[in-house]
C-alpha cells in the first residue's frame, strides 16, 4: 500500500480583493470582490513506503498548500487523497500519532523551559511508551550531538540548535511519515549539514517516508533521489533527481584550461561563458560533447578538461520558467 | 533501497493505533498541566510584583468611598444593605474573585493562534485544543494563587477591620464553591470571545469593549445592590456577576439559603452553557479555518 495516494487534489481559495483607500475600503464593507487562487489544480502523484521525495516548486507554487492538505489543516475544493490509509482532514488521532509535520521554525517547543520538558509532554501527549521513548531520544539526540543541551532553556539555544530540537521533537514519536517544510531555512552551512546528516542516518535506520520541500539544492541533492516539480498548482515533473537534469537541460559545460593564451575561435563549438587567459568555458549540446572535446584537442595543447552538467539551480529555474511560458500560453 | 528496519514498520504500524490505553486520554492533560506549572513558575517574580502593585489603587478606591459615605453623611448606616466597612470589604473580595474568573491573554491568544497559525499544533497532534488550554489556565491560575498567597494574606491581615471576622464554615464551603465555578464561566466565555477570531482576525478592540463592560456589570466598580431595578435584578441574571459579585456577596453572608442554591445552580448553568457555546464555535471556526486558511 502506497504511504501517500493523491488522485485529482485541487485547492481553490477565495480570496477578497481589497480596495485602494479609504473610499474602497468603506465600499468593501458592504460588497466584497473575490478572486479565485488556484493554489493546487488536479494533482496526482504516489508515495511508497521509505521514499525520501522532494517537492519543488517556486514561491507560491502550491507546495505548502499540499502540504496542509496531506497533514489534515485545510480540506481540498477537490480531489481525494490518503496518507497511511487515511483520509488526512478527518483528522483521526490515530492519524496524528503517525506522522509529523515541521514548518521551518514555528516552533512546538516552549520557549522558556528546556526542550527536555518540552519532550516529555510530547511523550504523554503521544502515548509513547517510556522504554521506547527513552531509546528514541538517546538515538535522536546522539544522531544530532545535542545531548547536552537538552536542560537549557530553548530560548538560550541557537538558531540551529532550536531546529535540531524541533527535529527531535517531531520523531520521539516514531511517525511512519515526515512532512518537512523548509527544514533548513535561515541556517548557516554547517548547521544545514548537520540536518541533512540526520535525516539521511535517521532515513536508513527507520526507513521512515519523507516529503520535503526545499529552496537549498543542497538539501535536495544531499537526500532525495525522486523530485516532483509543481509549478502554478500544476505538477510539472515527477521522477528521479537525475534525469530531471538530463530533461531540462540540453546543454553540458566543458571547463578549459589551455596552454597558452585560450584560442578566440572556441564560439563555432557552442556558447561561450567565459575566457580569461589560459581559461575558458564552453556550453555545448549534449550530443556534440564528444565532437567538440576531439577538435580542441586536437587542435590546441590542452593543460586540463572537465566536462560538467550545469547547477542543478539553474536547471530548475528552467523548469520553472518553461512551466511558467506554458501557463501562460495556455 | 528501503533498509531492512523497514520491515518492522507495518507491524509497528498495526499496533501503534491501538495501543494508548485510556488513561492517556486525561494524562495528557495532567502533562500539560505539569509543564505550564514549571513555565509559569520562571515567572514567579514577576507574579509577585503584579500582585502588590495591583493593591495600589486600592488606597484612592478606599478614600473616594469615605468621601462618598461622608458626603451622604452615612459613615454610620448604609447603602443599599452595605455600610462603609462592607463597602471596602467587598472590593478587597472582588479582588479574590477576579483572581478566579480573570482569564488574561487567553481570548488574544487564541485569535493570534488563528491569525499566525500556530493553531496547528492542536490539529497536528492528538490533543484537544480547548482541554490544552484549561490544563495550562489551571497551571497559570495554581502558580498565581501560591505565589500571590504571602502578599495577599498580608493585605487581608491589614484591612481586617474591615470585615466582621471568617464567615461560618457552610458560607466558607458555598465560596469556595463559586469560586471554582468563577474560574469555569470566565475561563469558558473568554474562550467562547476568543473564537471569534476565526471570523475576525483583529479581535483587539472587541476585547476591551468586553473588558470595560465587564468591569461595570460584573460587580468589580461597585456591589450591583447600588444600581436601581430592574438593572440590578437584569444584572445578576446575566453571567458576568458571577466572575466578581456572586463571590464576593457569597462571602459577605448577602446571599443564603435557598436563593444562595439558586445561584449557584445558575452560575453551574452558565459554565456549562459556554462549555458548550466554546465547544460549537471551535467546530464551525474550524471548519471555516479548514476551508479558507491555514
Amino acid at each position: 500500500m502506497s504511504i501517500i495516494e493523491v488522485d485529482g487534489l485541487t485547492k481553490t481559495y477565495q480570496v477578497a480583493q481589497k480596495k485602494e483607500g479609504v473610499l474602497g475600503a468603506l465600499r468593501g464593507l458592504y460588497r466584497r470582490e473575490y478572486r479565485e487562487v488556484h493554489a493546487v489544480e488536479r494533482i496526482h502523484f504516489r508515495i511508497e513506503p521509505g521514499e525520501m521525495v522532494a517537492f519543488l516548486g517556486p514561491n507560491g507554487a502550491g507546495k505548502t498548500t499540499t502540504l496542509k492538505m496531506l497533514s489534515g489543516l485545510i480540506y481540498p475544493t477537490a480531489g481525494q487523497a490518503r496518507v497511511l490509509g487515511y483520509v488526512p482532514w478527518e483528522r483521526a488521532d490515530v492519524f496524528r500519532r503517525q506522522f509529523a509535520l515541521v514548518m521551518g521554525q514555528k516552533n512546538q517547543l516552549w520557549w522558556d523551559l528546556p526542550a527536555a520538558d518540552s519532550f516529555q509532554l510530547l511523550r504523554e501527549i503521544y502515548a509513547i511508551p517510556p522504554a521506547e521513548f527513552k531509546s528514541t531520544l538517546d538515538e535522536l539526540t546522539g544522531l544530532l550531538g545535542v545531548e547536552k543541551l537538552t536542560r537549557q532553556a530553548v530560548r538560550e539555544l541557537s538558531l540551529g540548535e532550536r531546529m535540531k530540537m524541533e527535529l527531535i521533537a517531531a520523531l520521539l514519536h516514531r511517525p511512519r511519515l515526515l512532512l518537512l517544510d523548509e527544514p533548513t531555512i535561515g541556517l548557516d552551512v554547517v548547521a544545514q549539514g548537520m540536518i541533512q546528516k540526520c535525516l539521511r542516518d535517521y532515513h536508513a535506520r527507520r526507513g521512515v517516508t519523507t516529503l520535503l520541500t526545499s529552496h537549498y539544492m543542497r538539501d535536495v541533492e544531499a537526500l532525495c533521489d525522486r523530485v516532483i516539480v509543481i509549478n502554478h498548482g500544476h505538477l510539472v515533473y515527477d521522477g528521479p533527481l537525475s534525469r530531471i537534469v538530463e530533461r531540462f537541460s540540453e546543454t553540458k559545460l566543458i571547463r578549459l584550461q589551455f596552454e597558452a593564451e585560450a584560442p578566440d575561435d572556441l564560439g563555432r563549438f557552442g556558447e561561450v561563458v567565459r575566457r580569461d587567459g589560459p581559461f575558458a568555458e564552453v556550453k555545448v549540446g549534449r550530443s556534440q560533447v564528444a565532437a567538440v572535446l576531439a577538435a580542441v584537442l586536437d587542435r590546441h595543447s590542452v593543460a586540463d578538461v572537465s566536462v560538467e552538467e550545469p547547477p542543478l539551480e539553474e536547471v530548475i529555474a528552467r523548469v520553472f520558467e518553461e512551466a511558467r511560458a506554458s501557463h501562460d500560453a495556455a | 533501497m528501503t533498509p531492512l528496519e523497514t520491515l518492522e514498520s507495518p507491524l509497528e504500524a498495526e499496533v501503534a493505533p491501538s495501543a494508548p490505553v485510556p488513561r492517556h486520554r486525561y494524562a495528557k492533560y495532567l502533562a500539560i498541566f505539569r509543564v505550564s506549572l514549571a513555565e509559569r513558575m520562571t515567572y514567579r517574580g514577576d507574579f509577585f510584583l503584579a500582585t502588590v502593585f495591583r493593591f495600589l489603587p486600592m488606597v484612592t478606591t478606599i478614600l473616594l468611598w469615605q468621601a462618598i459615605y461622608e458626603g451622604a453623611g452615612k459613615m454610620q448606616s448604609e447603602m443599599a444593605g452595605f455600610r462603609y466597612r462592607d463597602m471596602i470589604a467587598y472590593l478587597l473580595l472582588t479582588h479574590i474573585s477576579r483572581m478566579f474568573s480573570s482569564m488574561p491573554n487567553l481570548a488574544g491568544g487564541i485569535a493570534r493562534d488563528v491569525r499566525e497559525g500556530t493553531l496547528k499544533r492542536y490539529l497536528l497532534q492528538p490533543m484537544d485544543m480547548i482541554g490544552y488550554l484549561l490544563a495550562y489556565r489551571v497551571a497559570h491560575k495554581v502558580a498565581y494563587i501560591v505565589t500571590s498567597f504571602i502578599p495577599y494574606a498580608l493585605l487581608f491581615f491589614v484591612c481586617r477591620g474591615f470585615f466582621d471576622g471568617l464567615p461560618d464554615p457552610a458560607t466558607l464551603a458555598a465560596y469556595a464553591l463559586s469560586l471554582v465555578l468563577a474560574f469555569l464561566v470566565g475561563f469558558f466565555f473568554e474562550v467562547s470571545v476568543g473564537m471569534v477570531g476565526f471570523w475576525f482576525l483583529e479581535v483587539t478592540s472587541l476585547l476591551y469593549i468586553v473588558m470595560t463592560v465587564n468591569f461595570f456589570i460584573s460587580g468589580q466598580m461597585l456591589p450591583l445592590d447600588l444600581l436601581p431595578e430592574p438593572w440590578a435584578g437584569l444584572l445578576k441574571l446575566l453571567p458576568f456577576q458571577y466572575m466578581a459579585y456572586f463571590p464576593a456577596a457569597v462571602f459577605l453572608g448577602k446571599i443564603q439559603g435557598t436563593s444562595l442554591w439558586l445561584y449557584l445552580l445558575g452560575e453551574l448553568l452558565w459554565a456549562v452553557f459556554f462549555m458548550i457555546l466554546a465547544r460549537v464555535l471551535y467546530r464551525l471556526g474550524l471548519r471555516r479555518y479548514s476551508a479558507f486558511g491555514g
